[in-house]
Order: C-alpha cells, then sequence, then structure tokens
C-alpha cells in the first residue's frame, strides 16, 4: 500500500470538515432558524384573547360561546379540535372549525354568518375568528387526528376532497397535489408537506391555525388554504365555503393519529 | 306522505347542502358534486375569474388519473401529448435563443396571474418563469425548488458548445417546445404550458432558452 503523508491527509479532513459546514449554514441554518421561533410562539397572545372571546358575553344576543357545540357537546373544547371537520346533525353539514364557530355566533351570540364570511381577513370579527381558532386549536395541542368518516357526508367530504386536490385548472395547471403530492420536494427552499398521506398530511393540516412570522398574522386553515389557491393562479375561494371543507377532510383524514401542533409557528 | 314527497324533500335538503344527505356515491356521484361545490364556492377576484376552473381534455384526463392512482392509458397519453403538440408556435423569425441575463431574471421571478397580480402588459409589469421554483439552474442560486429535475448544465450535458450549430437544433427545438407546452412530450407532466398557456411571451421565451442553452450562461459555466 501506498504511504499517505500525515500531512496530506490531516488537509483533506480540513477541507472536507470546511465543505461540510459550508453545506450546514444552509439547511441546518433554516432549522435552526425555525427551532428558534418555535421559543416564545407569539400565537399564546392569539390564544388568551380567543378564551376571553369565547366566554365574553357579545352579539346581539349579549351571549357567550360557551355553548357552542364543536362536535363534542355544547361546551366541550378540549379534543374537538382533532376531530375536526365533522358532520353536524342541526345544520346538515360537514363543518369545519371556523364554519362551525360562523353558526354558533349566528345561532348563540345573533351576529351575521354570511357577513362575517365576506368580511376580509385581518378584519372585523374575522380577527375575533383567528383568536378563537388560536384557543380552540391549542386545547387540543399535542393529540392524535381523529376525524369521523362514520358519516355518509363525511366519506362523500372526503372523495370530493380528493378529486379537488387533484383538480388541475387555472393558468398554470396546477393542482394541490402538483406541490403537495409527493415526499421530500421544495419550492424555492421551502419544504413542502406531502398531503396525501401520513405523517405530512398530520403535519401540515395539523399545525394550522398557525402564527406567521413574515406577515405578524395569525391564520386560521381557512386563510392558509385561500393564499395555496391565490399562489394556485385560482379564482377566490369563499371563506367556509364547501371546497375549503372537502379539502381539509381530505387532509384531515390522511393525517389521521399524528399528533396536533396548532396553533404552530410558520417562518 | 308518498314517496315522491319524500325523494323530493331529500333532493331539496342535498342542495341546501352538499355535504348534508346520506346515501353511498357513486364516481359519476362524486364528479357531480365536486362540480357543484367548485361553482358554489369560488368567484371572480381581479384577474383570476372561475372560468380558470373550466378544464381542458388534458387536464381532465390527468386529474382524473392522478386522483384514481391510475396513469392514463397509453393512447390516450398519445392523443393528448399531439393535440398539445400542435399548439406549439414556434419562433417566427426563427431565432430560438435570447439574451441569457433576461433569462435569468425571468427564472427568479415567480409573479404574475395570481387575483393579486396586474395583468401582464407591456407597461405593467411582466409576468415572471417561476423556474427557480422548482429546478434548479445556475450554481450560484442555492435557493431553488426540487419539484422539478435540476436543469444545472442543461446545455453543456446536451453537448450544446453553439446553440446556432445545425447538431444542436434537436436540442433547441425541443426546448422551446419543452417550454411553449410541456405537455406535448409528455402528458401528465407537472410543468406549466409556459408559452400556450400565455405565462411568458415569446421574446421572455427565447431569453429563457439563452439561458437553459448559451455557454456562457451560468447554467452551463
Amino acid at each position: 500500500m501506498r504511504k499517505i503523508p500525515l500531512s496530506c491527509l490531516l488537509l483533506l479532513a480540513g477541507s472536507l470538515s470546511l465543505h461540510a459546514a459550508a453545506q450546514k449554514t444552509t439547511a441546518e441554518g433554516i432549522a435552526e432558524y425555525r427551532a428558534l421561533l418555535q421559543d416564545g410562539n407569539p400565537a399564546e397572545l392569539f390564544e388568551a384573547k380567543g378564551e376571553d372571546l369565547w366566554k365574553q358575553k357579545r352579539g346581539p344576543k349579549g351571549a357567550s360561546l360557551e355553548k357552542c357545540d364543536l362536535g363534542k357537546g355544547p361546551g366541550v373544547v378540549k379534543g374537538a379540535f382533532a376531530e375536526l371537520p365533522r358532520h353536524f346533525a342541526d345544520t346538515g353539514r360537514v363543518q369545519d372549525m371556523e364554519s362551525r364557530l360562523l353558526t354558533c355566533m349566528q345561532t348563540l351570540q345573533g351576529f351575521d354568518a354570511a357577513e362575517i364570511a365576506k368580511t376580509p381577513f385581518g378584519s372585523g370579527e374575522q380577527k375575533n375568528l383567528e383568536a378563537l381558532v388560536a384557543w380552540i386549536s391549542a386545547e387540543s395541542k399535542g393529540m392524535a387526528l381523529n376525524l369521523p368518516q362514520s358519516h355518509a357526508s363525511e366519506r362523500r367530504a372526503y372523495e370530493v376532497g380528493k378529486r379537488l386536490f387533484f383538480l388541475r385548472a387555472g393558468p398554470h395547471d396546477f393542482a394541490c397535489a402538483t406541490c403537495h403530492g409527493a415526499d421530500d420536494k421544495r419550492i424555492r427552499l421551502q419544504d413542502l408537506p406531502n398531503l396525501t398521506k401520513s405523517p405530512g398530511a398530520g403535519d401540515g393540516f395539523g399545525a394550522w391555525p398557525a402564527y406567521r412570522v413574515s406577515s405578524g398574522e395569525l391564520w386560521g386553515m381557512q386563510r392558509r388554504l385561500n393564499d395555496c389557491f391565490r399562489q394556485q393562479r385560482f379564482p377566490y375561494p369563499g371563506y367556509a365555503s364547501d371546497v375549503t371543507i372537502a379539502l381539509a377532510v381530505y387532509m384531515g383524514v390522511n393525517g389521521k393519529g399524528v399528533k396536533t401542533t396548532a396553533p404552530a409557528i410558520k417562518r | 306522505m308518498n314517496a315522491d314527497h319524500i325523494l323530493g324533500a331529500v333532493a331539496v335538503a342535498c342542495a341546501l347542502a352538499l355535504f348534508g344527505c346520506a346515501s353511498a356515491d357513486s364516481a359519476a356521484d362524486i364528479d357531480r358534486y365536486t362540480a357543484e361545490a367548485l361553482k358554489s364556492s369560488f368567484r371572480d377576484q381581479g384577474i383570476a375569474k372561475v372560468d380558470r376552473l373550466v378544464q381542458d381534455p388534458a387536464n381532465r384526463a390527468c386529474s382524473e388519473a392522478d386522483a384514481s392512482g391510475k396513469p392514463l392509458d397509453e393512447k390516450t397519453a398519445r392523443e393528448i401529448e399531439a393535440a398539445n403538440m400542435k399548439t406549439i408556435r414556434w419562433p417566427a423569425d426563427g431565432r430560438f435563443v435570447g439574451d441569457w441575463r433576461e433569462g435569468e431574471k425571468i427564472a427568479q421571478n415567480g409573479r404574475g396571474l395570481t387575483w393579486t397580480d396586474a395583468a401582464a402588459s407591456a407597461k405593467g409589469p411582466a409576468n415572471g418563469g417561476n423556474c427557480y421554483n422548482c429546478h434548479q439552474m445556475s450554481k450560484e442560486e442555492i435557493s431553488f425548488g426540487t419539484l422539478g429535475p435540476s436543469l444545472y448544465q442543461y446545455g453543456k450535458l446536451r453537448g450544446v458548445s453553439d446553440p446556432a450549430a445545425a447538431a444542436s437544433k434537436p436540442i433547441v427545438d425541443y426546448t422551446w417546445g419543452k417550454l411553449w407546452n410541456a405537455r406535448a412530450y409528455n402528458a401528465c407532466s407537472n410543468m406549466p404550458r409556459v408559452g400556450h398557456s400565455g405565462i411568458l411571451d415569446e421574446a421572455q421565451i427565447r431569453d429563457v432558452m439563452g439561458l437553459l442553452l448559451d455557454p456562457q450562461s451560468p447554467v452551463n459555466r
């Protein structure tokens, strides 16, 4: 065997570790940044406000939301988020957290649900909804997603959601699946969860509502989906519309068993 | 109440709430409910009108194949590719390769055609090509996506030392065609039909061609 001088080996080892360090700065730097963000998530401020809003007597009827049924009985908040969207007998609809809150705000407090649905994100009652969803989701933090599929309408919503997820249209021919249909993909440096299966679907779906550092706002799943559709170059999805709820069912059911992290913190 | 009345009442309930009535659904039912959900859920906003949801035969077939997990049959795939091949507009003046510096700017730019964008115009901002969102291109740009294959050294790896040379013609033609309408070569490609769908105009595509094929471009250096 030919003998390699020790100095050469040291030089080689040095350049290898330098190379490794340079690579670390990109991928690991981003991971570090994200880890730092976890420390002191401003979503907590929204949670506190949300809990107050839940208990506060408001609206034309001067009532609180404490009798609101989020699927586990009137007033039960803990665990509700991990099982939404689900079918509700009183409305005859499959509803996600936000559409269900609209129902409660209308029936219990006397607000006009259609009016709130039309209100732009980040203003008026939409701002209160952000706080409510932050608190309600936080009450289920760490629980395993377990959306029911026992009602025929829940199974239908899943199948419709699946069709919508794969629907290619618009000037760019984008479907949800274009970006979220495979493992280990990125747009630029942004990792994309594979929403067609576990754990990606649960990691993605179970993280929203989330605090967005880039905009300093708390976004519910409705707003998250709205901005997905914007970037997909689709027309504008109505707040709490059937399309958004069906997609939520598709993602949530695919993520069954994954523990929720909402309200998470995002770049 | 007779059976007709009951059926009528159920139909009304179904019309009121899409996911509200219980019955086993066939694939055709799901298609219908999906169409109804689209119709009731989306509205025009800015330049993004609801007519964007209308699918051409290629998108319809590929969406169905994706949702079912069954790839298109050969015959349908070849038909889609042939139909899309016919849409490719080749440069009228025969100039295929433009300025890679402009091409790099277009590749970096991911803007355009959302409901918050203005329509692309001579006066206003032009649409971007979104290239780096999905592809590695130059070595210098480390912020690149991985939805598409790496295009680093695209021209070099294909032996293009002079894009104007006769030997380069097949690659030059293919690259133009792929940019204009990727579905002409792969029926269910995920790549936007950049020329065909009016995302970039002919001059912009020429510059992106420069980025991909010019030996001086950072893609090939």
